[in-house]
């Protein structure tokens, strides 16, 4: 149960910073830990304590198995999470050439 | 057997065509670029039509498309249902009326195959939310379309567009990190990631606290992706700073495709609704129609007007689908085809005025009747099929909306609607006042109409502008019946994909 808590911590990190920072960067990482938060949490959610890998071999019982959908889900999440990533920070290089800064409260020429 | 293999090309021509694309684009004539994703679009269209053909033919409710023959729910399906086949044909309907205008219209940007690709890889994207039948592919088909999007925004790499982009990308992204813990707790409730299957095992094991919960964040998520008004912010600024072809397309069907049909499939389909769900979604329905549409009538940027009242009819939408009647379903899906039509034409016309005129401000434009006739006819249908005026399409949509509220006893909402339908129409009185009425400027002399590819695209959406009322005739209700049916039936969906996958 800590661990699941201790994965709302961590996104609920990324959340304040996303919400809270004025500074890009700093909004792009809140975003990668909110990333983290919930990949931590899909994998956890197949994990088994002593459990081992689910391997099949020739005259081998596989009982107490980790559940490696989630795993396998969480890569393809991850990669995703990197394209969103490169993107935005892609973005956040150009905002810099066009304003001079990275402060998320002087670039505001859209209102309305 | 053999016709089902039509399925899976609705991911794979935009997604061949992308890569295509993106890989010889730059060494082959601009022409060829062009002709070669009109095609794929017109092929996209052409399978979506013979996809509602043979689910009529067919007369099963559903047909599936089991991905490298994995028998469901172990492996990934595709199902082709009545809601699916005519968010397939909206879709591409919008997509391939796009792809003629942008044509012409984005000569004006250097680089024409990158455009393309991103282009056909949001199509790929919400051409796969639509027929996918498993709730992690729906999500990485979301991504595909939202990143895509993200890219299209800022296409033009100026100050404002960098920064809608950047906005639309951090606030698209939390979004979608909410769907995806959704996914997940749903997944590790049920151990199955297929839709059918979870919503049986859904039904079979009722669970007290865990669908308040992912209800929560999948409203959060998908109320976001379709901008309802709590969760709008993005949209005025996104939307408006896209190339014009863009901004049709994002308004017209990205965030029907992304946010509501999504929305719906999972709330009515998977998890089942319940009242408080339905109650929840009219409220969210009036107050995007309300509060959009105020902000709308204060703006003088034409895009940015079209946006906020992009939000204002999502409400309707919206607002139709939560009642939960059949009559209510109907209307509200009857809105969201017509709202692809007339607001993609409403964005092509506004971005016809930039090609011609160069400007956005209505108060720098006026008397362009003059100059630009094609463009004005055009959007004075689009203008009035918008506001609800009689023989034009969402004349037809908002009146069964209201009288469905009327039948459900929400007089409130009724009312609600039809004051927001007089809204719209005082904003667009002044979009036509301004724009096309009164003296023609000095420095507008020399404005010419548009090319012929443009003046094909608006024409074309402005005569099925004209002409959608008549799918409400009784030998063309089945288009809009059958998506109407596959809602109403609600958690059988399960018994019936899983029926169909034995055939």
């Amino acid at each position: 149960m800590i661990l699941y808590l201790l994965c709302l911590a961590l996104f609920c990190v990324g959340l304040y910073g996303v919400l809270r920072k004025r500074n890009l960067i700093k909004i792009i990482i809140g975003l990668g830990i909110i990333e983290y938060a919930m990949n931590l949490f899909f994998v956890l959610l197949g994990y088994r304590y002593h459990g081992r890998a689910p391997l099949q071999a020739q005259d081998q019982q596989v009982l107490n198995m980790v559940d490696p959908l989630p795993q396998a889900l969480v890569l393809t999440s991850i990669v995703i999470g990197l394209g969103v990533m490169a993107l935005v920070i892609s973005i956040a290089v150009r905002l810099y050439e066009k304003y001079g800064t990275f402060d998320i409260t002087k670039i505001k020429r859209l209102k309305g | 057997m053999n016709q089902i293999s039509i399925i899976p090309f609705f991911v794979i021509i935009p997604l061949f065509t992308a890569f295509l694309l993106s890989l010889i684009g730059r060494f082959i004539k601009r022409l060829f670029v062009d002709v070669l994703s009109e095609t794929s679009c017109f092929l996209l269209l052409v399978a979506s039509m013979y996809s509602l053909n043979m689910l009529r033919e067919s007369a099963a409710p559903a047909l599936i498309y089991k991905v490298g023959s994995w028998m469901p729910p172990f492996g990934i399906c595709m199902v082709l249902d009545g809601l699916t086949s005519f968010m397939l044909i909206t879709v591409n309907l919008v997509a391939f009326l796009v792809c003629l205008y942008s044509h012409n219209y984005m000569e004006k940007y250097t680089d024409k195959p990158k455009f393309y690709t991103l282009f056909f890889l949001m199509l790929a994207g919400m051409n796969g939310v639509v027929v996918t039948g498993d709730l992690f592919n729906l999500y990485i088909f979301l991504e595909i379309a939202s990143i895509a999007s993200y890219a299209l925004v800022a296409f033009g790499t100026e100050a404002e567009e960098l920064e809608a982009s950047f906005k639309y990308a951090i606030m698209g992204s939390v979004a979608s990190s909410f769907i995806f813990i959704g996914i997940a707790f749903l997944y590790g409730f049920t151990s199955t990631l297929n839709m059918a299957d979870m919503a049986r095992v859904l039904s079979a094991k009722p669970n007290q606290w865990l669908i308040p919960f992912v209800s929560v964040l999948f409203l959060m998520g998908f109320g976001l992706k379709a901008a309802l008004v709590p969760f709008h912010a993005w949209l005025p600024d996104a939307h408006p700073s896209a190339p014009a072809s863009i901004s049709a397309m994002l308004s017209g069907v990205l965030i029907k495709a992304l946010g509501v049909y999504a929305m719906i499939r999972i709330f009515f389909n998977i998890i089942g609704t319940s009242q408080a769900f339905l109650s929840v979604l009219m409220f969210l329905g009036v107050l995007s129609m309300l509060a959009a549409v105020i902000l709308a009538l204060s703006q003088w940027d034409l895009k940015r007007l079209l946006a906020y009242h992009s939000i204002s009819q999502i409400g309707y939408v919206v607002l139709g689908i939560g009642l939960g009647t059949p009559l209510g379903i109907l209307g509200g899906l009857f809105h969201l085809f017509n709202h692809s039509m007339f607001k993609s034409l409403l964005f092509l016309n506004s971005g016809s005025i930039d090609y011609a005129v160069g400007t956005r401000d209505l108060k720098e434009m006026s008397g362009l009747r003059e100059k630009m006739p094609v463009t004005a006819h055009t959007n004075l249908i689009a203008s009035m099929s918008i506001a609800g005026i009689p023989p034009f399409n969402g004349f037809f949509s908002k009146l069964i909306i209201i009288f469905a509220c009327v039948q459900a006893g929400h007089l409130g909402y009724a009312l609600a609607a039809v004051v927001g339908s007089v809204l719209t129409l005082a904003s667009f009185m002044k979009v036509q006042k301004y724009a096309f009425s009164g003296e023609l400027k000095e420095k507008n002399q020399n404005v010419l109409e548009v090319p012929g590819m443009m003046k094909l695209a608006i024409v074309s959406l402005a005569l099925i502008c004209v002409l959608a009322g008549l799918l409400l005739l009784p030998s063309f209700r089945f288009f809009l019946n059958d998506a109407v049916n596959v809602l109403l039936e609600g958690r059988k969906y399960a018994a019936v994909v899983l029926e169909g996958v034995l055939k």
